[in-house]
């Protein structure tokens, strides 16, 4: 293909250039306005018309917040609970993907079958009864409680199954043949070449339950055991009049999302798109 | 002359099946238990906190509960009953129903615009795909948190454009009338990341040869978006129509932060009431029966979706 540049060319890439920046200010916007807003004096931030742009560094803000609630403690929290729930989908999921994709076994369309339905089945029909079992176990307000009943992921499973699909049987048969058990084969062949599959998987399962917020609301009531998002809800009840200080913490929030997605959105863009279009 | 010689993959096979129980059957019997060892731990989360639970929420709802949830006396379809006679609850299925249309086809009307810019071949594109995707990363508490500020009646900007385009102020929020709208617009912007991902990784899959043909026919961009990339498209946007579908009626954390319910229960959706009614209220039965009735509506949508639009869809 010709990459002359006419003029009629130039004028539409200067057209869709200037789409694209008008969507991506849109779209932005209003992470944008909570960025400038936690930049902000007090004065400024009450003041009218609102600021659109930074007037100053007043970064105090993010120490006031810090203080005001213990974030740093849900901070702690959660990124807690986000690890077990991580490994333990990133565990569960390799060993069930494993023998959907290596043994052959009775009845295993049927139990692919049940291990999908769980996706199907919204979080109000069990919701309840998880909140009741949580509590009569004593687990209210303990990690094991924020992160039992989402130790084990379907979605992960399919994801992982469908990339395990793709290692050839052949070097299963060849570990047979040299006395290597299936256990030991998963360490060291198929979790060592599933590292991309498996990176999505660890990725999505800690960006999901560090933004959890209904679980941790019901299970959670000591101070010292909130996550962030509570914490951060919390913090708009207390200091609703101070908002530049509210969005210093929703800054501080934010912050480790918004890093893990710039660091790994293409492995996890690749691998979502993987399950979802291909099906 | 060395009596041990070296063993043959054959061999081994031999001396080891020599030494097992073997024939198809056992095989079959040893292949099961051994698929059991590798699913049973995600088998018992699912039956501990997804099986078990869904069951008990349809015993639970044939109950009345003491203050701590234990079922105590059999009321058979009363909760069901008191479910037809209130009228708030038909009003709060009206409301999940409005929120659905008003988010669903935005979303995905949103997500396929910025997916067709993103998948410009241009300089720089890959910046405009993460401006167009980082939602899939903001929390539903953060994300209603600034909105509860981009909302302010009295020093929100959304009102200071409307004032710069001479157009009356809108009290977003706190009007009745405007609140399921405005809980509506944030949840489309936290769930355009997701859809633009995925309609731009349809958009990637559309083979160039179809445009290529296109562009011999003298089709203009219009004309080939409509009648190469909406066609071959129409599967991605059957599954996010069924996912939005589901993630609305599911939505809780935009109603709990931005509404509570409010104003005049005008964002009381029935996820948010049944968690007023079991979680403040203790009425666990009155809930469980909310939740079985909704989970039937889900189901029925959806079934609609794959019977009804799924036959329309151009499977490549």
């Amino acid at each position: 293909m010709s990459r002359r540049v006419t003029p009629q060319r130039l004028l539409a890439n200067v057209f869709l250039y200037a789409l694209l920046i008008a969507a991506a200010i849109v779209v932005v916007f209003p992470v944008y306005y909570a960025l400038i807003s936690s930049l902000l004096s007090t004065p400024e931030a009450a003041s009218w018309p609102p600021k659109l742009v930074p007037t100053g560094l007043h970064l105090e803000n993010y120490t006031e917040a810090l203080e005001r609630a213990p974030l740093l403690r849900y901070l702690l929290n959660s990124t807690i609970q986000s690890s077990i729930v991580m490994l333990g989908q990133v565990i569960l999921a390799s060993l069930a993907a494993y023998a959907f994709a290596f043994i052959d076994f009775k009845w295993k369309n049927l139990l692919f079958l049940v291990f999908l339905s769980t996706m199907m089945i919204p979080w109000e029909a069990t919701i309840i009864p998880n909140y009741l079992l949580i509590r009569s176990l004593k687990w209210a307000d303990t990690f094991q409680g924020l992160a039992a009943p989402y130790l084990a992921t379907a979605f992960g499973t399919f994801l992982l199954r469908q990339f395990f699909l793709t290692i050839p049987k052949d070097l299963r048969d060849a570990a047979t043949i040299d006395g290597c058990g299936h256990l030991r084969f998963l360490l060291t062949v198929v979790l060592p070449l599933a590292r991309p599959a498996l990176g999505t998987l660890a990725v999505y399962s800690f960006l999901q339950t560090y933004n959890q917020y209904l679980w941790p609301l019901l299970i959670t009531s000591a101070k010292d055991m909130r996550t962030v998002q509570i914490g951060i809800s919390l913090l708009q009840d207390e200091e609703r009049f101070a908002f530049n200080i509210v969005m210093a913490g929703v800054m501080i929030v934010l912050l480790p999302t918004l890093t893990l997605f710039i660091l790994a959105n293409r492995q996890l863009i690749r691998g979502l798109t993987a399950g979802a279009v291909k099906g | 002359m060395t009596m041990v010689s070296e063993s043959t993959p054959e061999m081994a096979r031999g001396v080891r099946s020599s030494l097992r129980l073997t024939g198809p059957r056992w095989r079959a019997v040893r292949n099961f238990l051994l698929a059991m060892l590798f699913l049973s731990p995600s088998l018992v989360i699912f039956l501990t906190f997804v099986f078990t639970p869904l069951v008990r929420t349809f015993w639970l709802s044939a109950y009345a509960t003491d203050p701590i949830g234990r079922p105590s006396v059999f009321v058979g379809l009363d909760q069901y009953l008191r479910l037809i006679q209130t009228p708030d609850f038909a009003y709060s299925l009206s409301r999940s129903l409005l929120f659905v249309l008003y988010t669903v086809p935005t979303t995905i009307l949103v997500g396929l615009a910025l997916a067709t810019l993103g998948n410009m071949r241009l300089r720089g594109i890959a910046l405009f795909r993460i401006f167009f995707s980082f939602t899939i990363a903001v929390s539903g508490a953060t994300a209603s948190l600034i909105f509860l500020y981009l909302y302010h009646p009295a020093t929100g900007p959304l009102n200071y454009f409307l004032d710069l385009l001479h157009l009356p102020r809108v009290n977003w929020l706190t009007d009745a009338s405007t609140a399921l709208m405005a809980v509506s617009l944030t949840t489309v912007w936290l769930q355009i990341g997701l859809n633009t991902i995925i309609l731009l990784a349809g958009m990637q899959g559309i083979s160039d040869e179809f445009y290529e043909a296109a562009k011999i026919d003298g089709a203009s961009f219009w004309a080939s978006f409509r009648h190469v990339t909406l066609p071959l498209l129409s599967p991605t946007m059957f599954f996010l129509l069924v996912m939005d579908t589901l993630a609305a009626l599911q939505a809780f954390t935009q109603f709990q932060v931005m509404t509570k319910g409010g104003p005049m229960s005008s964002t009381a959706v029935v996820v948010y009431s049944i968690y007023r009614e079991f979680y403040f209220n203790g009425q666990y039965g009155y809930a469980a029966a909310q939740s079985v009735v909704l989970f039937f509506i889900m189901l029925i949508l959806t079934t609609i979706q794959f019977g009804v639009l799924e036959r329309r869809v151009f499977y490549q």
